[in-house]
C-alpha cells in the first residue's frame, strides 16, 4: 500500500496556499467594485482559475502525480470548454 | 502494473479523480447555462445580482477555503503519525460544513422571505432575464450544497474508519480519496462565488 | 443459472460462490458473474423491447386505430425507445462482455473496482425498475419519446418525473462501470500487455469508457433540471420565465450523440476481434483502428447539434456541426476498409460469430451512409422526423450494435458456459434475421422519404402498402430472433462441451479453461506476443 513516491506536503505549504487563497479572495471582490466593462467576467473567471489551480495543485496532490492524471484532467476540462465553445456557435449567431 | 494488487493506491486515486471529472461536468452543464443566459441577459443578470448578499458568499468560501486546509491537512497528519491531529481537522472540516450549510439556510430563508424563490408570484413580476438568474441561482447552490452534505458525511465515515484503526498513516486511501471529494466542493464553489456574488457590484 | 454437470465439464467459476444459490450471483464481486446478471437482464430487456416494437408494427398495419389508441401508442414508443437505449443497447455490450471478457483480455483477475462494479449492476437493476414502475403509477406512463423533450416533457401529466429519475440513476450505473474500466485498463494489465498488444475489443471499451466518463454527467444534470422544473417549477427551459427550449435539445444531444457511440464502439471492437479469427490473419492496421476508435470517440463529442437542424437555432450553428458530422465518417470508414482488409486473401471460416459480423459491416455501412444524407443540413431538412430517420437509426443501432452483440453472442458465450451451440440452426437464424431486417427497415427508410412522419399512429392510405410489408418484415426478424436465442441458450446449457479455444483465438480469454476459473488464471500470464500473432501463438 505504502508507496514510495507518495509526495508528503508539509504544513507550512498548504498555510502557505491558504494565505494565497485568502488574497485572492480579497483581490477578486475588490475587482467587482470598479465596472471594466465586457472584462469584469473574465477578470472574475481568472482570478477563479488561478484558485483553483492552486488547491488542485497543491491541496489535491496534482503537483505531484503521474503525466497520466494530469492529461485526465487536461481532458476534462478540453471537453468542457468544447462543449461550452460549440453552443455558442448558436447562442451567437441566433 | 502486476495484476493482482489488491489495494492498488495509484489506481484507487486515479479512479476518484475520473469520478470527479464526472462531478465537474455535472456541474459543466449548470456552467454551460450560464453562460448562455449571461451572454443573453448580461443587464438582468447585473441587476438580479446585486440582490445577492455578498457577505454570505464571501463568508462561505472563507469557510470552505479553510476547510479545505483542514483537509489537506490531515493527510499529512495522519502520514506523520498524528491521529488525534488529523480528527481534530475533519471534525474542523465537518463543523465547517455546517456553518457553510447554516449560512445558506439563512441565506435562502433571507431570499424567500422577499419572495424570490422559483415559481413564486415575485419572480414572475420580474424581467424574463432576472428570473433566470434566480432560478439558476438556486438550483446550482443546491446542487452544491448536496454536494457539501454528502462531502460532509464521507468526511465522517472516514473519521469512522481511522477511529477503527481501518484507516491509518500506512494506509490512508480512503482519506486521500474523500479529500480529493471534498477540495472538488471547494472548486465548484471558486466559481459560484464570483459567478454569481460577484457579478458587478 | 448454471445448468452443466460437473462431470461433463470443469464448472469453473460457476462452481464457486460467496454465498448459496441467488445470493452467490446477486452479492458477487466476480466480473464474470456481474457480467452474466448484466447478460441476463439485457436479453430480459431486450425481449421486452422487442415485444413492443411489435406492437407498434401491428398498430402500422393498417390506417386509423388498428389494435391501440394514440395516447398508448405514444406510450409505447416512449417506453421501446427507452427500454431499447438505456437498458438494452448502452449497457449491452460493455456491461455484459466488457465484465465477462476485458479483464480475461487484459490478463486480469478482476476488475480495478469489483465492489463498485458490483453496485453499478445494482444501480442498473434499480434504474430499470424505476422506469418500469413509471408505466404504472403517477400519470400514467411517460409519452415524450425516449428525448424528453420540453416544453412538453415538462407539462404533460404523464410520469416523466420518475422516469427521469430511472434515467438518473441509469447513467450513474454507466458513469461507474467506465471509471472502472479505464482504471482497471491502465493499472491491471498483465506483465507483457504493452498498450499496442491490447486485443481492438478491449480498444474500443478503453474509448468508449471515457466518453461514459465524460459525456454522461451532462444527461444526468439534463434530467435532473427537467425534474426539478417540473416538481418546483425553476423553468431554466420554460420560455415564460426567461428559459431557452432549444438549450435542453443542445444538453440533451451533448449526451446523447457521444452516447450513440457508446452504443457502436463496443460493436465495433467486437467486429474487431472476431474477423482477423476467422480469417486466420493479423488485424489490418491494428494502429489505424485503435487511433480511430479513440478519433471517433473525440469527434463523436463534436457534432451533436445535427440532431437539431429543425429547431430553431442559428443557421452558422446548423452550419458548423453539418461540417464536423462529416469528420466521424472519416474514422469510421477507416474502420471499415481495415476490417474488409483483414479479410482479404484470409483463409476465411464462416462460422456464425463472422457471419453476424460480417452482417454488422453491411448493415452498418448502410446506416452510415444514410446517416450521410442526416448530416448534411440541405438534405436533412427535407428528411427530418420522417420514418426515414427511424430506419436510418435502426440500420446503425440495430443492424451495428445488434449485430456486435448476437455476435459476442455467438462467440464468447460457448467460452463462458463450455458448450458449443448447433452452428446450422444459428446460421440459418442468422440468414432469417437479415432478410426480416432488411424487409422491415428498408421499408422504413423509402416510407420515410415519401413522406411519411414519425411517432405517428396514423398515415395516409397511399403508405399502406409499405407499412404491411415492413410489419410483415417485423415478424420475419422476430422469428429469427426467436430461433437464434432458442438455438444459443439450448446450445450454452446443454450443447458438446468443447476445449478451450473453439475458434482459434490469440487473445488471453482462449488460454484459459471454458468455463474460466473464478480469478481467471492459476498463474499471473505474461504476454510475448500481439492479440492477432496466430503464427507466435501456436494456432497457425
Amino acid at each position: 500500500m505504502t508507496e514510495e513516491h507518495a509526495h508528503l506536503v508539509p504544513y507550512k505549504t498548504f498555510l502557505l496556499i491558504w494565505v494565497a487563497l485568502l488574497v485572492l479572495t480579497v483581490i477578486t471582490v475588490a475587482a467587482a467594485q470598479f465596472d471594466f466593462g465586457a472584462l469584469n467576467i473574465w477578470i472574475a473567471l481568472g482570478i477563479a482559475t488561478l484558485k483553483s489551480s492552486l488547491v488542485v495543485a497543491i491541496f489535491m496532490h496534482m503537483k505531484y502525480e503521474q503525466w497520466l492524471f494530469k492529461l485526465a484532467l487536461l481532458a476534462a476540462l478540453a471537453i468542457l470548454a468544447i462543449f461550452i465553445g460549440l453552443t455558442f456557435f448558436d447562442v451567437l449567431y441566433r | 502494473m502486476s495484476g493482482h494488487v489488491h489495494k492498488d493506491y495509484t489506481g484507487a486515486k486515479f479512479g476518484m479523480w475520473l469520478f470527479l471529472f464526472t462531478e465537474l461536468i455535472l456541474f459543466g452543464g449548470l456552467f454551460i447555462l450560464y453562460a448562455v443566459y449571461l451572454a443573453r441577459y448580461p443587464q438582468e443578470f447585473v441587476s438580479a445580482g446585486t440582490e445577492l448578499d455578498v457577505r454570505f458568499g464571501a463568508g462561505n468560501t472563507l469557510v470552505l477555503l479553510t476547510s479545505s486546509l483542514f483537509v489537506a491537512m490531515s493527510i499529512t497528519a495522519l502520514r506523520r503519525g498524528a491521529k488525534g491531529l488529523t480528527q481534530c481537522l475533519l471534525a474542523g472540516t465537518i463543523v465547517s460544513a455546517a456553518i457553510f450549510m447554516i449560512n445558506k439556510y439563512f441565506e435562502w430563508s433571507a431570499k424567500i422571505n422577499h419572495g424570490i424563490y422559483p415559481g413564486s408570484e415575485h419572480l414572475k413580476e420580474l424581467a424574463p432575464g432576472e428570473m433566470v438568474f434566480f432560478n439558476i441561482y438556486y438550483v446550482t447552490t443546491g446542487l452544491h450544497g448536496l454536494h457539501v452534505v454528502i462531502g460532509a458525511l464521507l468526511i465522517l465515515w472516514t473519521m469512522l474508519m481511522i477511529a477503527r484503526g481501518k484507516v491509518t498513516g500506512e494506509d490512508w486511501v480512503l482519506l486521500e480519496n474523500a479529500g480529493l471529494y471534498w477540495h472538488l466542493v471547494d472548486l465548484i464553489w471558486i466559481f459560484i462565488f464570483p459567478l454569481y456574488y460577484l457579478i458587478l457590484h | 443459472m448454471s445448468e452443466t454437470t460437473p462431470t461433463a465439464v470443469d464448472r469453473g467459476f460457476f462452481g464457486e460462490a460467496n454465498y448459496p444459490g441467488i445470493l452467490g450471483w446477486i452479492f458477487s464481486t466476480d466480473h464474470k458473474r456481474i457480467g452474466l446478471l448484466y447478460f441476463w437482464c439485457i436479453v430480459v430487456f431486450f425481449s421486452v423491447g422487442v415485444l413492443l416494437g411489435l406492437l407498434i408494427r401491428l398498430e402500422l398495419f393498417a390506417p386509423g386505430e388498428t389494435i391501440m389508441t394514440a395516447q398508448t401508442y405514444n406510450a409505447a414508443f416512449t417506453l421501446h425507445g427507452v427500454i431499447m437505449i438505456f437498458l438494452f443497447i448502452i449497457p449491452g455490450i460493455p456491461a455484459a462482455f466488457g465484465n465477462l471478457i476485458m479483464p480475461i483480455q487484459l490478463g486480469a483477475r478482476d476488475v480495478a473496482f469489483p465492489k463498485l462494479n458490483l453496485m453499478s449492476w445494482w444501480l442498473y437493476v434499480i434504474g430499470a425498475a424505476l422506469a418500469l414502475t413509471s408505466l404504472f403509477t403517477g400519470g400514467g406512463p411517460p409519452d415524450t419519446g425516449w428525448t424528453f423533450y420540453v416544453p412538453f416533457s415538462a407539462q404533460t401529466s404523464t410520469n416523466v418525473s420518475l422516469a427521469a429519475v430511472a434515467v438518473f440513476i441509469l447513467g450513474f450505473s454507466s458513469i461507474l462501470t467506465g471509471l472502472n474500466f479505464v482504471t482497471t485498463i491502465h493499472r491491471l494489465r498483465a506483465e507483457g500487455m504493452t498498450w499496442m498488444r491490447i486485443p481492438l475489443f478491449t480498444w474500443s471499451l478503453y474509448a468508449t469508457a471515457w466518453i461514459q466518463i465524460l459525456a454522461t454527467p451532462v444527461i444526468g444534470i439534463t434530467v435532473a433540471l427537467l425534474f426539478v422544473e417540473r416538481i418546483v417549477g425553476t423553468g431554466l427551459f420554460d420560455p415564460t420565465q426567461g428559459g431557452d427550449p432549444i438549450m435542453f435539445q443542445h444538453l440533451f444531444w451533448i449526451y446523447s450523440h457521444p452516447a450513440v457511440y457508446i452504443m457502436i464502439l463496443p460493436g465495433m471492437g467486437v467486429v474487431s476481434d472476431i474477423i482477423p479469427v476467422f480469417a486466420r490473419k493479423p488485424a489490418f492496421g491494428y494502429k489505424a483502428i485503435v487511433v480511430s476508435s479513440l478519433a471517433i470517440a473525440f469527434a463523436g463529442s463534436l457534432v451533436w447539434a445535427h440532431h437539431m437542424y429543425t429547431s430553431g437555432m442559428s443557421d452558422m450553428a446548423v452550419l458548423v456541426f453539418s461540417f464536423l458530422t462529416f469528420i466521424v465518417a472519416i474514422p469510421s470508414a477507416i474502420k471499415v476498409f481495415n476490417w474488409l482488409a483483414t479479410l482479404y486473401q484470409g483463409s476465411i471460416l464462416l462460422d456464425p460469430p463472422l457471419l453476424y459480423a460480417l452482417s454488422f459491416i453491411l448493415l452498418f455501412t448502410i446506416g452510415g451512409l444514410t446517416g450521410l444524407v442526416l448530416g448534411a443540413a440541405a438534405t436533412d431538412v427535407h428528411v427530418h422526423d420522417t420514418y426515414f430517420v427511424v430506419g436510418h437509426f435502426h440500420f446503425v443501432m440495430f443492424g451495428g450494435t445488434g449485430m456486435a452483440f448476437f455476435a459476442a453472442m455467438h462467440y464468447w458465450l460457448p467460452k463462458i458456459y463450455g458448450r458449443m451451440y448447433d452452428k446450422v440452426v444459428a446460421t440459418v437464424a442468422w440468414g432469417v434475421i437479415l432478410i426480416g431486417f432488411c424487409v422491415l427497415y428498408i421499408s422504413m427508410k423509402v416510407v420515410g422519404m415519401q413522406g411519411m412522419p414519425r411517432r405517428y399512429y396514423d398515415y395516409i392510405p397511399e403508405f399502406t402498402g409499405i407499412n404491411q410489408l415492413a410489419t410483415v418484415g417485423s415478424w420475419i426478424l422476430a422469428f429469427g430472433l426467436l430461433l437464434m436465442f432458442v438455438n444459443l441458450f439450448r446450445g450454452i446449457f446443454k450443447g458438446e462441451p468443447f476445449g478451450s479455444n473453439p475458434w482459434g483465438g490469440a487473445t488471453l480469454e482462449w488460454q484459459v479453461p471454458s468455463p474460466p476459473p473464478t480469478e481467471n488464471f492459476d498463474d499471473d500470464p505474461v504476454v510475448t506476443h500481439g492479440p492477432y500473432d496466430y503464427k507466435k501463438a501456436g494456432i497457425l
